[in-house]
């Protein structure tokens, strides 16, 4: 295997595509899911859902669902404390606890269709279900509002009275939808549009999207006499789970340990509690194991989806293309709570560009929908995707090429990012660049066919982490992370800790420790899992070398400066050289108990220097004339990885980020009736692209080094969600000649705009 | 002294002042100087903000030193720390 030199360090692994850890139990399905736990006595667990989408909950009588034989026990809002206000992070936003014990299950009142309402625990599915049945609850069911610009609009169905708008002066004196209003500004926008040649101001409007995750939420818990919890689920971090349950449930902290299952995709959507607190809730009361798992429909109506929103951009551009004043307005739909992820969206709608005034404003409105949850830098591909479809007209308007457009105005080391500080060292330009020099960019196009190009930005975070590392007594080496993999986290962290110690990958054996062996570790999102995982990598094999550097230093009578670990050895320096051989990390395995004992790190460190990731996206589709069907014809992504830890997984987040992208462009949307309910909640009336609906999304790996890293890393799982909206939007523009300003471009919508323009053969 | 801007909403916290001069040498010290300077802000500054010092974006971290010349902006969190309980 071929070696090279990054950062001064000797690299076997990293950067290679090397054996998935886990990819034999995958493939052979031996891995275990959320729902493939199981304990002897097991009761299973069901929830009863509102079947009304904004109701207050008058009373809940469940003495006929406890009499019912083989029913163990029931729970309802009776069963949680009420929780203070106090906002704590859920995913990459914020969330209150007051509002998390009542999304857990209703108090006051039912705000969704689908909101939890009770929960039992019965020897079988057939008993759990007909004990729901004899649940009586009694509702007084109130008006709903749905749209996020009705929600508000004075005199719109309140959903909570005591939610008065934070960020407008002077405080509001009544309650409203609006639960927040945030800004971000620098320099003067009107000063910048008198600049202006050209001033192009649109809207836009996006559907809420599902993450999407093929596995369903599940959880199993065992509450023991003593309150011991043990909890089994399906989560992006179980270190929050085992806050958010003890919180919720009044247990400590040591009391509870966590496991997490692999998980069959998260995206955002796993960074928050549902059925875990009901599980451990119904347990406890049952003294019995309960588990619990979502169905499809029980996902899309009582699990995350992302906001949908309506965005304003007004952009102002000189003739010769430079962008000068830039202003948008967003409103984002929280769901029942607040918590939508407006402040990021505010945050990088302008952020790929160089723009001296910047005016950006955004508003957080709830309304009867289930409470968004994280999904892939959240936020950013809403304002985004206006964003790019503004920069597309305005390079049509001024016949400039698209590329050298963005090339122009491209954020670089130095911008200063339009909510605030300067960047370091990003790679805008060279994915522009690398996209601009693809076959794909100049191939030929028939009629009906588009080509579209978009950028996009997502900042990365790091965090609190801890790993360690075991030297086995054969040598081999046990690597414990904390936080779920969920696109590689194993294989890299395994190639950075061979390479750090100088042994083959395949002895190195990377897992996920549960909650009770690994130190706290804040849960994997915000694209930050191999990143700051790699770094608590270095630091434990740094505490290893340390340890046998200084044995080695006892065994030979030397002193540290004799002796140095290079190659995975401890090597003797001058002339000890020529008294003591060379001893590998295997050499010390097998004396460790004679030399001081079991030799291991830990890395336990709060990862800063994340570097931000920016990604440019190249779509070509073809339009039916007759069906408005959209087909995707061919994809590139380039984004800036800093270093590719993995460049397989790597490229697999470009292209899941793409194809998701793709989903939320084209076909995805909740779709309510006039009664609020969602109508469309199941995969085949919720359409998301399968295989065969894509091509293969080609990858190119950009790999400008952030210098904060030791290896170089950047995030790479949220930017390429990012750019593909407006890629795709603007395709449509390229292959139709109509500018799309609402998502999903699904063929109704498709075909009725070009029925509308006289351009349709149906 | 380190030229502090506070970026979005937190302006409504002091009055409408954006920008300060502060001779500090950590996060710490800014928090600490901030809230005496603009009580309402402190509980917003232990909530969680992100600072960015010289455009690198720190999050949790009181002990990151600060330079005499740094430029320090003060963002919404973008994602949260570990305050959970």
């Amino acid at each position: 295997m071929a070696e090279t030199m990054t950062n001064g360090n000797s690299q076997t692994y990293v950067g290679t595509r090397t054996i998935r850890p886990d990819g034999a139990d995958k493939v052979t399905g031996r891995a275990r899911f959320g729902a493939d736990f199981n304990l002897p006595g097991q009761l299973i667990g069901r929830v009863l859902r509102s079947p009304h989408p904004h109701a207050r909950i008058v009373s809940i009588d469940t003495s006929k669902a406890e009499a019912l034989p083989g029913v163990k026990a029931v729970v309802t809002r009776d069963d949680f404390a009420d929780q203070s206000s106090e906002f704590i992070p859920a995913g990459e936003m914020m969330m209150n606890y007051k509002d998390v014990v009542r999304n857990v299950m209703a108090r006051e009142k039912a705000l969704y269709e689908g909101h939890a309402v009770a929960a039992v625990a019965a020897a079988s599915v057939a008993i759990a279900r007909r004990a729901l049945k004899l649940i009586e609850v009694k509702y007084e069911v109130l008006p709903h509002v749905i749209d996020v610009v009705e929600a508000m609009q004075p005199g719109a169905p309140l959903l909570h009275d005591d939610l008065f708008t934070v960020g407008v002066e002077p405080k509001p004196e009544k309650p409203s939808n609006i639960a927040k209003r945030v800004e971000i500004k620098q320099g003067d926008i009107e000063v910048g549009f008198k600049k202006a040649d050209l001033v192009i101001e649109r809207e836009f409007k996006t559907a809420p999207v599902h993450q999407g995750y093929i596995e369903p939420h599940a959880a199993l818990a065992s509450v023991s006499e003593d309150g011991s919890t043990e909890l089994w689920c399906t989560t992006q971090g179980h270190f929050i789970v085992r806050a958010h349950c003890a919180r919720l449930l009044g247990l400590d902290i040591g009391k509870v340990r966590v496991t997490a299952s692999e998980i069959g995709g998260g995206f955002g959507g796993k960074t928050v509690v549902y059925l875990e607190p009901l599980a451990i809730a119904l347990s406890r009361k049952a003294k019995r194991p309960v588990k619990m798992v979502m169905s499809r429909e029980e996902v899309f109506k009582a699990s995350g989806p992302t906001s949908g929103a309506t965005v304003r951009v007004k952009l102002g551009v000189t003739k010769d293309g430079k962008f000068v004043a830039a202003f948008a307005e967003l409103k984002y739909q929280a769901g029942a709570f607040q918590g939508s992820p407006v402040q990021p969206g505010v945050m990088c709608a302008f952020a790929p560009y160089d723009i001296e005034h910047v005016h950006v404003i955004g508003y957080d409105v709830v309304s009867n929908r289930p409470k968004v949850a994280a999904y892939r830098a959240p936020g950013a591909p809403i304002s985004e995707y206006a964003v790019e479809s503004v920069v597309d007209e305005i390079a049509k308007k001024l016949e400039i090429d698209p590329i050298d457009l963005r090339m122009q105005n491209a954020a670089h080391e130095g911008t200063k990012a339009a909510y605030g500080p300067k960047f370091g060292p990003v790679g805008l330009e060279e994915t522009l660049n690398a996209i601009k020099k693809t076959e794909h960019w100049n191939a030929p196009l028939r009629k009906w066919q588009g080509r579209g190009v978009a950028s996009g930005f997502w900042f990365n975070i790091g965090g609190e982490t801890c790993a360690s590392l075991t030297v086995n007594e054969d040598g081999t080496i046990s690597l414990m992370a904390g936080t779920p993999d969920v696109g590689g986290l194993r294989a890299s962290l395994a190639a950075v800790a061979a390479d750090e110690l100088g042994v083959p990958y395949d002895k190195v054996r990377p897992i996920i420790g549960d909650t009770g062996s690994v130190g706290f570790n804040f849960l994997t999102g915000g694209s930050r899992s191999a990143f700051s995982g790699s770094m608590a990598i270095v630091e434990a094999a740094k505490q290893i070398k340390a340890e046998l550097c200084a044995r080695a230093c006892k065994l030979w009578e030397a002193q540290p400066d004799q002796v140095e670990f290079s190659g995975g050895s401890v090597r003797p320096l001058g002339a000890l050289a020529e008294k003591v051989k060379p001893m590998s990390v295997a050499d010390f395995a097998k004396v460790a108990g004679k030399t001081g004992g079991p030799i291991g790190g830990v890395g336990r460190i709060n990862a800063q220097g994340a570097g931000p990731s920016f990604g440019t996206h190249l779509v070509d589709l073809e339009v039916d004339p007759e069906t408005g069907r959209v087909t995707v014809l061919r994809y590139t992504v380039a984004q800036d990885a800093g270093r590719a830890l993995h460049p397989a997984y790597v490229e697999g987040q470009f292209q899941g980020g793409a194809v998701q992208g793709i989903g939320w462009a084209l076909n995805e949307e909740y779709i309510y009736g006039d009664d609020g309910k969602l109508q469309n909640a199941g995969f085949l009336d919720y359409r998301m692209p399968v295989a065969s609906d894509v091509p293969m999304i080609d990858a190119i790996l950009v790999e400008v080094a952030n210098p904060k890293h030791p290896y170089g890393v950047r995030g790479v799982g949220e930017t390429p969600i990012v750019p593909p909206l407006g890629a795709i939007a603007n395709a449509m523009e390229a292959a139709t000649g109509i500018r799309f300003t609402e998502l999903p471009m699904s063929p109704p919508k498709v075909l009725k705009a070009l029925k509308e323009k006289g351009l349709s053969r149906a | 002294m380190a030229r502090v801007v506070l970026v979005g909403n937190l302006a409504q916290l002091t009055g409408g002042v954006a920008e300060f001069d502060l001779s500090v040498t950590s996060v710490k010290q800014l928090f600490q100087q901030l809230g005496e300077l603009h009580p309402a802000l402190a509980r917003h500054l232990e909530d969680g903000v992100a600072v960015a010092i010289d455009g690198q974006i720190y999050q949790d971290a009181l002990l990151e030193p600060i330079g005499p010349d740094s430029e320090v902006f003060l963002l919404p969190q973008i994602a949260g720390g570990s305050t959970l309980t």
